[in-house]
């Protein structure tokens, strides 16, 4: 428990520095995500973009990066971390490999919501003469966005999941906290204060996610 | 200027797996609407008149044949130029496809939005619109909040938003119950009355091209197998799918097995007289045949109005001395088509 109370600042710079990743590759990985699903969603036969070259292109991409476990996935593309962000460790490494391998998943993940959207909604749209950008714009993402929200909120609990690893490319928050200071050190109560705030943590955003998604779904 | 004019127009879909047919969705489709009319297209699901309809504005692409809106040749148009077209054509749907994200208001001010309406006129548009649907009352609510028949009536203001010259009625009533659905039909009425608007009206309900309708196209498999004004083809249809349609409203001559129990009921002679000019009254038959000295009863069959004229057909079980009804089908043969029932 002294040891904790010793921790203390190490935690709360801990719990910063999640958020900090988190947030940061929920931005880069949910524009990525939300560029790549509407690519999908578009593109797919029937659709108002129907491509079926681009689609398969975009569905074999996604279907290529979205299975890698995240810690090979970190490994793997130091490389491209390193050409990208100029480094291969550290938090700048994580944030763009989680938003890498986010990107991929919240991309099906907005083409599924995308898809909940009923044609006859689009097919009006066109009808009244409204081009791609504009439906996909005023239309698509307003008729989805109840939905939408719920699935970054979502991502946002697998996010936290996936930056505990950080700590193996030299990165901090939580997960490298519990790890480097409890587990390793044999201390238990260390570990669960990490978890504990962890907990606290996604609580708050899925109540926070909810709330504005009833709000925007009017239920 | 016809306002729609299609000519040997055919709509193919590729195959979904390789190896099976083409599906011919319309095969060699002409037909002509003109301006200010009321077009009926009546078939069963399946038959092409959704196709049809949605090749009107350009939702789907034609394969081959001339497609002409308001002058215009359309089939050989890039996407960017059908938009322009599109704002001249509303459309309504049977699932009313309104924008659950939006409210009433926010519906019919869309098509403003796209057509690039100052937002100045928005307010004084809209709100003649849902006066003009009676809706002025549900301005600001949730189409989820909305009837069946006022969220079609919801899909009729945003369609009419930017003045067009045609709307499309694909299916408009066809998730509406009888009672809403002639209200509904009532609104298309005076939008084509007040506004002077052509309106094609797709249906699988005789009923909805009896009420509105002043010509109708019969769509069978693909193709129009019966094409007229709205009376002619009442009174006398000619196509098979069309007198399937005709028999759904209008009570006809009797089935052979209804005739059976008719003879055991009535001794008479049983003859069916068909009104199908709409210019002859009932009343002056019957006169004829008092005149004659036979007494007759009516024992099946009825009367339609279409358009303000009158037709359909009455059985009658004609009772007398053979002399007396023989002269009483005489004096009322240059009145009506007799056919002897036997």
């Amino acid at each position: 428990m002294d040891e904790l109370i010793e921790l203390l600042p190490l935690l709360a710079q801990s719990a910063y520095e999640t958020l900090y990743i988190v947030g940061l590759s929920l931005f880069f990985g949910g524009l990525g995500g939300l560029v790549l699903g509407l690519g999908l969603y578009t593109t797919r036969r029937g659709s108002f973009l129907s491509n079926s070259a681009v689609f398969t292109v975009l569905n074999v991409l996604v279907n290529i990066f979205r299975p890698i476990p995240f810690i090979i996935f970190l490994a793997a593309a130091q490389p491209l971390a390193r050409a990208v962000v100029g480094t291969g460790i550290g938090n700048d490494a994580i944030i763009f490999t989680l938003s890498l391998a986010a990107a991929f998943g919240i991309s099906r993940i907005v083409e599924q919501n995308l898809l909940t959207v009923q044609p006859g909604v689009i097919e009006a749209a066109r009808s009244v003469g409204a081009g791609p950008l504009r439906i996909i714009f005023t239309l698509l993402i307003p008729e989805a966005l109840g939905p939408l929200i719920l699935g970054y909120t979502f991502i946002f609990v697998a996010l936290v999941d996936m930056s505990a690893v950080a700590g193996y490319i030299g990165g901090g928050g939580l997960g490298n906290f519990a790890i480097q200071y409890g587990y390793r050190l044999f201390n238990p109560v260390v570990t669960w204060a990490a978890v504990i705030i962890i907990i606290v943590l996604v609580q708050l955003v899925q109540w926070a996610g909810n709330t504005v998604a009833r709000r925007v779904m009017r239920r | 200027m016809p306002a729609i004019e299609l000519t040997n127009v055919t709509k193919t879909f590729p195959p979904r797996t390789r190896g099976e047919q083409h599906l011919v969705a319309l095969d060699d489709v002409s037909l002509t609407v003109k301006q200010g009319e009321i077009f009926g297209i009546i078939g069963y699901s399946g038959a092409g008149k959704s196709t049809l309809v949605r090749l009107i504005n350009a939702l789907e692409r034609s394969t081959s044949g001339s497609i002409v809106v308001a002058g215009e040749e359309i089939s050989s148009l890039r996407e960017r130029e059908l938009r322009r077209i599109r704002l001249g054509i509303g459309m309504v749907f049977q699932q009313f496809n309104l924008f659950t994200s939006r409210t009433v208001w926010g519906n019919i001010e869309y098509p403003l939005n796209v057509a690039g309406v100052p937002r100045a006129e928005h307010q004084a548009r809209i709100s003649e619109l849902l006066h003009f649907v009676g809706l002025a009352d549900k301005a600001h609510s949730y189409p989820d909040e909305l009837s069946g028949g006022q969220k079609q009536r919801v899909g009729i203001a945003r369609a009419l938003a930017t003045r067009p010259k045609i709307l499309l009625a694909d299916e408009a009533t066809s998730a509406l119950d009888p009672e809403t659905t002639r209200e509904v039909l009532a609104v298309l009425k005076r939008v084509n009355e007040e506004f002077g608007v052509t309106i094609v009206v797709i249906t699988h309900e005789m009923e909805v091209i009896r009420s509105i309708a002043h010509k109708v196209a019969v769509m069978d498999s693909g193709r129009i197998v019966e094409i007229g004004d709205v009376f002619d083809v009442f009174s006398n249809p000619q196509a098979d799918a069309t007198k399937k349609f005709v028999s759904t409203v209008v009570k006809a001559v009797p089935e052979p097995t209804e005739l059976d129990t008719l003879r055991r009921r009535h001794p008479g002679r049983i003859v069916t007289l068909s009104f199908n000019d709409g210019n002859v009254s009932q009343s002056s038959v019957f006169v004829e045949l008092a005149a004659s000295g036979v007494t007759f009863e009516l024992i099946y069959g009825g009367i339609n109005e279409i358009q303000g004229r009158t037709f359909g057909h009455l059985t009658l079980s004609i009772t007398g001395s053979d002399s007396a009804i023989e002269s009483a089908l005489v004096r009322v043969r240059p009145l009506v088509t007799v056919t002897e029932v036997n």
